[in-house]
């Protein structure tokens, strides 16, 4: 049994680690996906104190090894549940292991929310993408839409006109949310058309995507927009579902927690980007790892 | 064995014409879950055994990328007898690696 397991190895998780190593405690990390979270998308940070830049990955790596070099162990499982069994809590995963710790900290982070369209996942690789830098060099000369109207739509949009025949702004309002500084410099790209109080209501295409069907909000009116690119910018979704039984969860399903990481549960904390929380940022959520680890360690005692 | 470094002139050989199933690891020096990827990768084509491993780098082969609609990296395909029977998008985990070749 370890003193402490900590679910999800993005920057809060590993923080924690490495806090919770140094103080003395033997430390488990359960991981989904890969360690690092969502920041190995990055590929410059320029606001992490110390750190003038660096990639998301070089971050990630850098951490990551600093956790293992404390005596970090991680697993590649999906945490699918915690049970609290006398004062041990008990971490299930969907491979179907269990691992007990003398308690826990929920630090899953939050993933790129999807539209929710049929087929959405079958063609994510084939023509659907929530990151413009990772897979934009891929649609070179193409025609693509980015929906969304945030900072992130509005950056990628920027990004894509670099390289694209032509870029399409699908968003469900005519206001962005995203700066004006960003709208204004996008406004001036030639090859960039606005499409607005529209929703993105259908996705086209067998092997890869071919088209998208928009349909607008004021008449609902529906057209076919031709493009081989579609990227996903609206936001983020938080994944805690399966903490319900431990954590109260928001409406949007963020954990409900203060800023001493405490979920309300003895032994179970939270930390990072899956917290309600004001500011979600890499410096916040390491912050959160250090506050977590500390109150769980102390919480031993 | 490391990964069978392949181009748009070696593909065929030692890809499509594999006597074996061939895990191919479409990848880029900036990507970052590439790099998290690769090493995972090279640990299977290591232990491979009854298939085999290859990786293309896209900034070099931009036609094999476009060839096999590559949208995204890290993408990995599992080709047999020529042709691709499975792929997946993102960073997984080597035991879901291993499902993906065995299918």
């Amino acid at each position: 049994m370890k003193d402490l397991i900590i679910i999800g190895a993005g920057p809060a998780g590993l923080t924690a680690a490495v806090y919770a190593l140094r103080a003395g405690r033997s430390v488990l990390l359960l991981e989904a996906k890969n360690y690092g979270g969502q920041i190995v998308n990055t590929p410059e940070i320029e606001n992490y104190p110390g750190l003038k830049s660096v990639s998301g990955f070089d971050f990630a790596q850098a951490l990551y090894e600093q956790a293992t070099g404390f005596g970090a162990e991680l697993v590649y499982e999906k945490a699918c549940g915690i049970e609290d069994r006398n004062g041990i809590k008990a971490v299930l995963t969907e491979s179907g292991h269990e691992y007990e710790g003398r308690a826990v900290i929920i630090a899953t982070g939050a993933k790129n929310r999807p539209l929710g369209l049929p087929r959405e996942e079958e063609l994510i690789g084939r023509g659907i993408s929530y990151c413009a830098t990772c897979d934009g060099m891929f649609f070179r000369k193409k025609d693509v839409a980015v929906c969304g109207g945030g900072n992130t739509a509005l950056e990628d949009a920027f990004f894509l006109s670099n390289y694209c025949n032509k870029v399409y702004v699908i968003h469900r309002r005519d206001e962005f949310r995203g700066s004006a500084k960003d709208l204004e410099k996008l406004k001036t790209r030639p090859n960039v058309e606005f499409v607005l109080n529209a929703n993105v209501t259908d996705l086209i295409g067998d092997a890869k995507l071919t088209a998208v069907e928009v349909t607008d909000k004021l008449t609902g009116e529906k057209r076919e927009i031709p493009v081989s690119g579609l990227f996903v910018a609206i936001g983020q979704i938080p994944d805690n579902l399966a903490f319900t039984g431990v954590a109260k969860l928001d409406g949007s399903g963020y954990i409900e927690a203060g800023e001493d990481c405490r979920t309300g549960t003895p032994g179970v904390y939270t930390a990072g980007d899956c917290r309600t929380k004001e500011v979600r940022q890499l410096t916040t959520a390491a912050a959160d790892g250090a506050v977590a680890a500390l109150a769980a360690s102390s919480g031993l005692e | 064995m490391a990964a069978v470094k392949v181009t748009a002139d070696t593909f065929e050989q030692e890809v499509l014409k594999s006597e074996v199933p061939v895990l191919v690891d479409f990848w880029a020096p900036w990507c970052g879950p590439c790099k998290m990827l690769s090493p995972v990768v090279e640990q299977l084509a290591d232990e491979a055994d009854g298939f085999k491993v290859a990786s293309v780098n896209v900034d070099d082969e931009m036609d094999l990328a476009e060839q096999f609609g590559i949208s995204a990296i890290p993408c990995l395909v599992v080709f047999e007898n020529g042709q691709e029977v499975r792929r997946s998008t993102g960073v997984i985990p080597k035991e879901q690696i291993l499902n993906l070749i065995r299918g």
